[in-house]
């Protein structure tokens, strides 16, 4: 059987020797910071982080705050399970994302970056801080009075919500804030911030390296350009692909399954599993299943019911118990498919237990406990049998 | 001063005396003594001029921030779903055997403390478990036992 090969693209780690990322920032530096503005916004760049929050627009926000002290900082916490391609980027083209940092730190009136890596990643730490070093230096080299630290988590997946992260960099638990006030407003420090992910820095120093016009050509409409992608479980070909955006799931899993694929875990424990019979009309971008990365799928020797499971000991783990609905929430969801499971509870219980995550989505005050929701009511609905029986 | 007083001094001359700079300076214990004990999160709020129960709530938020005394080596075996699927557990049972004790637990001699983490980042090469700051992918039981009889002799 002929296969479709999906699109590979080579941005992230391509490295062009005539355009080296210091190189385009000296380039983009000849540029007004409204015109680098415009042409974020002209690119459709959007978050790589999940959220998805167009990046020109987060730029133009932060710059517009009058503020004397602004932040940018890059979110390179990768928390999210199934995700890695965050530290591959961190370990083979920093420069990359400094690069990116030193644009945004241009446009929005930043003197001091930080990248926020999580502890998992120490071990990046000492090449990260040698090849900062070197950064730094040539930005004081060109007089350009900004410069990028290194902060270290401790272990918590929350920390990668943007307002935990400030907490946590504030010294503080990393409880997440009410929102509003956004980042762009009130971040670190209570002062105007831009956040962004890893893969979303590299993006806008490669925008400035080749144009909108070109990243813009790839993709979709919805979904402009390409993105990194985490693949594992399952898989024959397991690890880092960069991928045109807005593929259909059944090329993905064409090239990427084992042939007996039973479902596809879009966006990691977060995010929403596909099964088999939607593989056809499940679109992989902002316009069907968005993913911060990572893709993982499951044959039909693996049991749903294990996969729920360990979600849900994720997200009961990992909630930082700030508010009720996602502390009691996450941890009654646990109790409650253990119950139907030894039958001490029917399987319509199984209905309450959704209408709970609902109420979760609606009254939980961050992220996690929003969108426990999404691995929930998916595996549910669709692999029923197998939390049952 | 006793030493854990003069390094927590050391650190904060090094990262300043503000909030922000907690965690650098209980990360920096943390490195060096593998936990935070009562002594040393004292000396912090002194140093930080904060209350010790605030540098406590602080740490206790944080998995890799211990306030329990820990082994010389801590090992993290991920236990989330991708490295579920490719045996975990007996990569579990392995060290567990090897180093006669239970996840959660630390060895008699005080060399190592078992704990198990949520992923880790190498789903695509799991199992895969920390050493400290050092990471080891595609691990097979005789593997991680090997590994752990290296840091064994290190430790000697
Ligand atoms: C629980 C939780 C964990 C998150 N973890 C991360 C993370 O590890 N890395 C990341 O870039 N964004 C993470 N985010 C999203 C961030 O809050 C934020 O939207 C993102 O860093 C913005 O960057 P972007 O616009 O470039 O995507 C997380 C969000 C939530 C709710
Ligand atoms: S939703 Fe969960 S993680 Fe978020 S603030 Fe509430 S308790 Fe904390
Ligand atoms: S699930 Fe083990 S490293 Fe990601």
């Amino acid at each position: 059987m002929e296969q479709k090969q999906l699109k590979r693209v080579d941005l992230i780690f391509e490295w062009d020797e005539k355009n080296t990322p210091i190189q385009v920032l000296d380039k983009t530096l000849q540029k007004t910071p409204d015109a680098i503005i415009l042409e974020m916004i002209d690119s459709g760049l959007k978050g790589r982080g999940g959220a998805g929050f167009p990046t020109g627009l987060k730029w133009k926000f932060t710059r517009n705050e009058d503020s004397e002290v602004k932040y940018v900082i890059c979110n390179a916490d990768e928390g999210e399970p199934g995700t890695f391609k965050d530290r591959e980027i961190l370990d083979r083209v920093p420069e990359k994302i400094f690069t990116g940092m030193a644009i945004c730190a241009y446009v929005i009136g930043a003197k001091e970056g930080y990248i926020y890596l999580r502890a998992e990643y120490n071990f990046l730490l000492k090449s990260l801080q040698q090849k900062l070093d070197k950064f730094n230096q040539q930005l004081k080299e060109r007089q350009i009075d900004f410069s990028i630290y290194l902060r270290s988590g401790s272990g918590a997946y929350v920390c990668g919500e943007e307002s935990a992260l400030f907490e946590s960099m504030e010294g503080k638990r990393g409880e997440p804030r009410n929102k509003p006030p956004y980042p762009t407003v009130a971040g670190y420090n209570s002062k105007p911030t831009v956040i962004n992910n890893v893969e979303t820095l590299v993006y806008t120093c490669e925008i400035c390296r080749m144009g909108a016009e070109k990243f813009k050509a790839l993709g979709t409409s919805d979904s402009r350009g390409s993105k990194v992608f985490s693949v594992s479980g399952d898989t024959t070909k397991p690890g880092i692909y960069e991928l045109e955006l807005g593929m259909p799931l059944k090329d993905f899993i064409d090239e990427f399954g084992d042939d007996d694929a039973k479902a596809v875990q879009v966006g990691g424990a977060s995010g929403h599993c596909v099964p088999r019979k939607k593989f056809n009309d499940t679109i992989i971008g902002f316009e069907g299943i968005p993913t911060g990365g990572s893709m993982m799928i499951f044959n039909s020797s693996r049991s749903m019911y294990n996969v729920l499971h360990d979600y849900l000991e994720f997200f009961t783990e990992e909630s930082c118990g700030q508010c009720t609905p996602c502390r009691v929430g996450c941890q009654q969801l646990l109790k409650g498919i253990e119950a139907v499971k030894k039958g001490e509870r029917p399987p319509t219980y199984l209905e309450d237990l959704k209408k709970l995550t609902l109420t979760m989505k609606i009254a939980a005050k961050c992220g996690l406990g929003q969108s426990v929701a999404n691995p929930f009511i998916s595996i549910v609905d669709n692999f029923k049998e197998e939390i049952i029986y | 001063m006793t030493n854990t007083e003069n390094f927590v001094h050391e650190l904060a001359e090094k990262h300043g005396r503000t909030r922000n700079a907690l965690m650098p300076i209980l990360q920096g214990v943390v490195a060096r003594e593998k936990y935070l004990s009562e002594e040393a999160m004292i000396a912090v709020a002194r140093e930080l001029d904060i209350s010790a129960a605030d540098v406590y709530g602080t740490a206790t938020f944080y998995t890799f921030l211990d306030t329990v005394p820990r082994g010389r080596n801590v090992v993290r075996v991920c236990k989330t779903i991708s490295c579920h699927m490719h045996n975990k557990d007996e990569i579990i049972r392995a060290l567990e055997e090897q180093l006669k004790c239970k996840v959660g637990e630390t060895t008699s001699d005080k060399k190592f403390t078992l704990l198990t983490a949520n992923c880790l980042g190498w789903c695509h090469k799991g199992p895969v478990m920390l050493v400290n700051d050092d990471v080891y992918p595609e691990l097979t039981p005789q593997k991680a036992i090997e590994i752990i009889q290296e840091y064994n002799r290190k430790s000697n």
